[in-house]
């Protein structure tokens, strides 16, 4: 771009937003009142608000920060939270990839109907998510009071915040391994069998290091959406202080004691793990481009 | 032999394509194929078919007249009607953004774009129950403009204006999202040649622009619609509960659910299903058609769908 400016330099002199901004000469209008209101509305409605958070959060001080956010209660959300999420996104891994391949690569009666619904975890709004969740898994539900009899537990306990979180998870892994795996040219499967490699070779040496980058995408996606949840989750969680209160729950529980400080500490934790999966992810999907073009 | 019949029955029916007779190098053994697909389908019944149909036969268990008893509550009505008025106003509003953050980014070349790109996805990896909190921290009794909004007697937390706020940071980029790369990858040749041939800016993008973002444009609006009728976290925090007045559908569910009143916690819910169902749908028919027709920018229309969050 710094070349085409050097090469054709703007015909005449722009009035100084664009100067500041515009480095290539557009016949097309709009563009300051494009991007003027585009920035005003997003400085008004998500910057200044999030900005809001961390300078709340600054006038706890270190001391209030820290004794915000090392409580027991609140260590054992933190706790909950991230190791619930990482482990439903870990097994949102192995189904999503499951999902992703019998729908690119085979055909069975349904398969439509599948490839529509994988998204009703986006679509379908977290309470009814919920509470469905809590009344299929609860002692007399559907499936709890098939699990019941086996001694397991499910509503009311950690293991409701995995199912949960499974449930919400479930179509990132799929809708960013399936494009992927649509695009992986029959070539490279049947060179690799020419060579000489059986099926399951060829799958974990050639199609599994193919995949990785929009498998691990897929998976820091599922996490951080994972962490943040908090509809799906709640009802069926029985929020047992210690045992299972989730991280968003806590700021609830503070906000209500008017502890807005606390509340904040909190939110700071989850902004910043956000924040380094947002880089994460643009990182990782970066990757999966590169690897995309590759084969 | 009734066996052998059944298994040739099964193995054209989950039969990877082209290799219904013979293996091929590139495909799996028989068992493998049946299994995976088993497997999947199981995981898709007890994940995503139960929970459906668990909103329907809750709402439905007492019969058809408890569940619209649930349903015309003058409670439930008022959270329909909220409900719409929030999704009437925050969806117009992140159209217009949509629209005009993309034609900024798309059709010209300037400084920071990317890091604009960036902050517009921000919402999405921000949680629910922060993007209340927010609001909270801002407009609340002791936020930063309590104080001069209580002078004035203007009431934003728990109250509507704060539902309609919260509903608008999470919903904020799904149009942009959407018309970004749709119109990046079909270029501004098409509005060049308009505006060198005299048209204004309006009417280029009134003619030459919206024909051809239409179908992205309603994909935007139907996700974005969704998420801002079905949205909980968020709107919870800011809410403050009163019913009739600040209860949107999904905490009306909420009530009702922690009221033990199930059928009609579900009756209600199982609109806001009805309204995913028909998302799903109309989602479908626009990837069904954009495919059909090949315009460009269509391509990873599905994988887009991932960033952009859900109810």
């Amino acid at each position: 771009m710094a070349s085409i400016a050097l090469a054709a330099p703007a015909p005449q002199a722009r009035r100084g937003f664009s100067t500041l901004l515009k480095r290539k000469h557009s016949v097309l209008p709009g563009f300051s009142l494009a991007l003027g209101y585009s920035v005003i509305y997003l400085a008004l409605v998500v910057l200044i608000p999030l900005a809001a958070v961390f300078l709340k959060s600054s006038t706890l001080g270190w001391e209030g920060f820290w004794n915000a956010t090392t409580q027991p209660r609140v260590l054992a959300s933190f706790k909950l939270s991230f190791g619930a999420s990482l482990i439903a996104a870990a097994i949102n891994v192995v189904f999503g990839l499951i999902f992703a391949w019998v729908l690119v690569r085979y055909r069975f009666p349904g398969k439509r109907l599948i490839d529509a619904l994988i998204d009703l975890p986006f679509a379908l709004p977290t309470a009814v998510a919920g509470i469905a969740l809590a009344t299929l898994y609860a002692n007399n539900g559907w499936v709890g009071s098939v699990l019941a009899p086996l001694g397991v537990e499910v509503a009311y306990t950690p293991l409701g915040v995995l199912v949960a979180l499974v449930f919400i998870g479930l179509p990132f892994v799929v809708r960013t391994v399936q494009p992927v795996l649509e695009d992986l040219e029959a070539e490279v499967e049947e060179a690799a069998a020419c060579l000489g490699a059986n099926r399951w070779q060829t799958f974990s040496k050639v199609i599994v290091p193919y995949l990785t980058p929009a498998l691990l995408t897929g998976f820091a996606l599922a996490f951080a959406r994972a962490v943040g949840e908090y509809g799906s989750v709640i009802f069926i969680a029985g929020n047992m202080p210690m045992v299972s209160e989730i991280m968003p729950l806590m700021i609830i529980t503070k906000l209500e004691q008017y502890d807005y400080a606390g509340a904040t500490a909190i939110a700071v934790v989850m902004l910043i793990a956000s924040f380094v999966l947002l880089l994460l992810i643009n990182v990782l999907q970066a990757w999966t481009q590169r690897s995309h073009q590759r084969i | 032999m009734a066996g052998s019949a059944a298994q040739s029955i099964a193995r054209s029916w989950f039969s990877a394509p082209d290799v219904s007779r013979r293996r091929l190098a590139t495909s799996e053994p028989f068992w493998v194929r049946a299994v995976l697909i088993a497997l999947a389908l199981a995981f898709f019944g007890l994940f995503l078919l139960l929970p459906l149909a668990a909103v329907f036969a809750e709402a439905f268990k007492k019969g058809w007249s408890a569940y619209a008893a649930g349903v015309v509550h003058p409670d439930a009505l008022a959270a329909i009607k909220l409900t719409l008025l929030v999704a009437a106003t925050a969806v117009p509003l992140n159209l217009v953004f949509g629209v005009a953050a993309a034609w900024a980014i798309a059709k010209f070349e300037f400084r920071g774009k990317q890091l604009l790109t960036t902050l517009i996805d921000l919402p999405f990896s921000v949680s629910p129950v922060i993007s209340g909190l927010i609001y909270i921290l801002l407009f609340g009794a002791q936020g930063w403009f309590g104080p001069l909004l209580e002078t004035y007697d203007v009431k934003i937390v728990f109250a509507v204006p704060g539902i309609v706020l919260a509903t608008v940071f999470v919903t904020f980029p799904f149009v942009a999202r959407e018309l970004i790369p749709l119109m990046q990858a079909q270029g501004s040749d098409e509005e060049e040649a308009s505006v060198v041939l005299g048209a204004s800016g309006w009417t280029t993008f009134r003619t030459v622009t919206l024909p051809n973002i239409k179908w992205g444009l309603l994909y935007g609006v139907i996700l974005c619609n969704a998420r801002a009728m079905g949205e909980f976290g968020a709107v919870s925090v800011v809410s403050g509960h009163i019913r009739g007045l600040t209860n949107t559908l999904p905490l009306q569910v909420e009530i009702l659910y922690n009221e033990y009143n199930f059928v009609a916690a579900f009756a209600v819910a199982s609109l806001l299903a009805l309204l995913a169902l028909l998302t799903l749908g109309v989602k479908s028919f626009i990837e069904w058609r954009t495919a059909r027709a090949g315009s460009g920018g269509n391509s990873g229309q599905q994988n887009q769908f991932i960033e952009r969050g859900q109810p």
